[in-house]
């Protein structure tokens, strides 16, 4: 701070609070709504503090899901949202780890035609090639398999890059010690590089599980069987019409479970959580 | 930049590339070469036989009103999602740029909302602005505003305007806070010494020092308003009231996935796809200005 301007800093405070408040505002009005019998929510206006229904609503949903909507349990949409957050980003860290350290440590033919394929990917996301993909997954028998709503997304240009980048930060002095040891490239991945790397993985994966719990288009596209509903494909499918006629204190109840994993995450990870953000985007 | 130390192996490299190599190929490239033939096909109703029809497909698009106004709507939408979202985590990061107390607290609760899936920010605000029961559709009313966002169009924007912004503030928010703390102290002293006022400070010397970080910002928020704001509307409006909300991601989905119209879908896909390739570009330009700066 400048100069001392006391009007300023509640002015500030005031502001920040005001944005914080409303920024929280749906999420306390979903938690209120979790908590109530369905004729509560129904009343207009709906309540605005917590109800005695939280055990109900939410044993309910994650063993039944809804009545009028889709009743697959949301236990299991649990279970495959956290497979999907896993899977993605540790397949995606393998895959790009090992072709980063292919393309800075080796040169051979095609190297630099490797590198721009996996460049253009960033080009080509799902939604732009929404039917064909679909096609291919159909052909390949992966339809309401974990391999189809992981493996497609783990191609990553973006990891690539980065693990490119922080390679080329490493002294060749490591490398060129260990070859005079005698150690063979292998080796030296995972006795040099490796440890290295430890804390761009670490921000990686914390971007990388938020990315795979929340995908939405590419389940959509390929799960047609309720046990393989991720949880935020199963809120979807717990709307099914005019907005009087859902059950909305056990919609809302599944909206705070889907949200509740990423969310922690982001809170207590924050350090690696902020550092994966910035240098994910350079 | 090269490695001057490197090792030597003939099928080594080749073997470390492979699975990332085989997976673009399968996933990415394949897929798209097939969206680009697709284009060029038309299909009888029953998808058995297909003609080439050359650029037949483009030019039907072209023609076709409801492409066109989806043009629209998505230029709108992005231009309010970007401003809106922009503006208020500007607003949101200067002011946590001063303050000292209660720092981390005030970011810990604004960046939260970054682990929301668009899908369901979409469903927490339709709850919200549910016409029949809402609670803000409840105070509306209060104020003589009649909310029903399935038959208005430009509440079902607003509305969705409101889930995608509201996701998109923490985002925004963290890196124009790093971009503010860059700033050099100096600069904003040697103004306040020079007699500028807070307003005219952050004008003249910060908002400037700032802008490459905006342009950064601007540039991802308008990806994000094109392609990732498709659970937003999948979740509420599903493109309606009459198409209100269409954007062209949804579009494609819609007329490839419901439509069953294999050559359109795929001609509004490699549409999309150059758009994807000139807003890469200008994401790459700007951020080697970021870096430079």
């Amino acid at each position: 701070m400048v100069e001392n301007r006391p009007g300023l800093t509640v002015l500030s405070h005031a502001l920040l609070i005001l944005g914080v408040l409303l920024i929280a505002f749906p999420l306390y009005v979903t938690f209120v709504a979790s908590t109530h019998s369905l004729e509560r929510i129904m009343q207009v206006p709906m309540p605005l503090l917590p109800g005695d229904r939280l055990v109900e609503n939410y044993s309910q949903v994650l063993t039944g899901g809804t009545t009028t909507g889709s009743k697959a349990a949301v236990g299991r949409m649990l279970v495959n949202s956290t497979v999907m957050a896993l899977a993605i980003p540790l397949g995606k860290i393998t895959i790009s780890i090992i072709s980063a350290f292919a393309i800075v440590y080796f040169r051979f033919r095609l190297r630099m035609f490797f590198f721009w394929m996996i460049f253009i990917t960033l080009m080509l996301p799902v939604e732009v090639r929404i039917i064909p993909t679909f096609k291919v997954i159909a052909d390949l028998g992966m339809l309401n398999t974990y391999a189809g709503l992981t493996v497609p997304l783990i191609a990553s240009a973006t990891a690539t890059f980065l693990f490119r980048q922080f390679f080329m930060t490493v002294p060749d002095e490591l490398a060129e010690a260990a070859r005079v040891d005698g150690a063979g490239p292998m080796r030296f991945f995972w006795d040099v590089l490796l440890p290295l790397s430890k804390t761009t993985m670490a921000a990686l994966f914390v971007i990388q599980f938020i990315y795979g719990w929340n995908q939405y288009l590419w389940p959509l596209l390929i799960t047609t069987d309720e046990s393989m509903y991720t949880t935020v494909i199963g809120i979807k499918r717990m709307i099914v019409g005019s907005d009087a006629a859902n059950e909305w204190n056990l919609i809302m109840a599944t909206a705070i479970l889907a949200m509740l994993p990423p969310a922690l995450v982001v809170v207590l990870m924050q350090r690696w959580f902020v550092r994966g953000l910035v240098e994910t985007e350079k | 930049m090269e490695k001057r130390v490197v090792f030597r192996s003939a099928w080594l490299p080749y073997a470390l590339v492979a699975p990332q190599i085989a997976i673009t190929i399968v996933f990415f490239f394949w897929p798209a070469m097939q969206a680009v033939w697709y284009s060029f096909q038309l299909q009888d109703a029953f998808g058995l036989k297909s003609q080439f029809v050359g650029l037949q497909n483009f030019a039907n698009l072209f023609r076709d009103g409801n492409y066109l106004a989806s043009f629209k709507v998505t230029a709108i939408f992005s231009v309010l999602v970007a401003f809106f979202g922009l503006a208020i985590s500007l607003l949101l990061a200067t002011m946590a740029d001063r303050v000292l107390r209660g720092a981390l607290a005030y970011k810990t609760l604004l960046i939260w909302p970054y682990a929301v899936a668009p899908a369901i920010a979409g469903v927490l605000w339709a709850f919200l602005f549910a016409p029949s029961i809402g609670i803000v559709t409840y105070v509306l009313k209060g104020f003589g505003v009649d909310w029903n966002w399935i038959i208005n169009d430009n509440q079902a924007l607003t509305l969705v305007v409101i889930a995608s912004v509201w996701k998109q503030i923490s985002y925004n928010f963290l890196f124009f806070l790093a971009g503010l703390q860059s700033i050099p102290r100096s600069l904003i002293e040697a103004a306040a010494i020079d007699g500028a006022g807070p307003t005219r400070r952050f004008w003249t010397v910060v908002f400037p020092l700032l802008s490459p970080t905006t342009f950064f910002l601007l540039v991802v928020n308008i990806v994000y308003a094109f392609f990732d704001t498709f659970g937003v509307i999948d979740a509420t409006t599903q493109g309606g009231p009459a198409q209100a909300t269409q954007i062209l991601v949804y579009k494609v989905y819609h007329d490839g996935v419901k439509a069953a119209d294999l050559g359109g879908s795929s001609a509004q896909s490699v549409i999309l796809m150059f758009i994807v390739i000139a807003l890469t570009v200008a994401q790459f330009r700007f951020i080697e200005r970021r870096v430079q700066y």
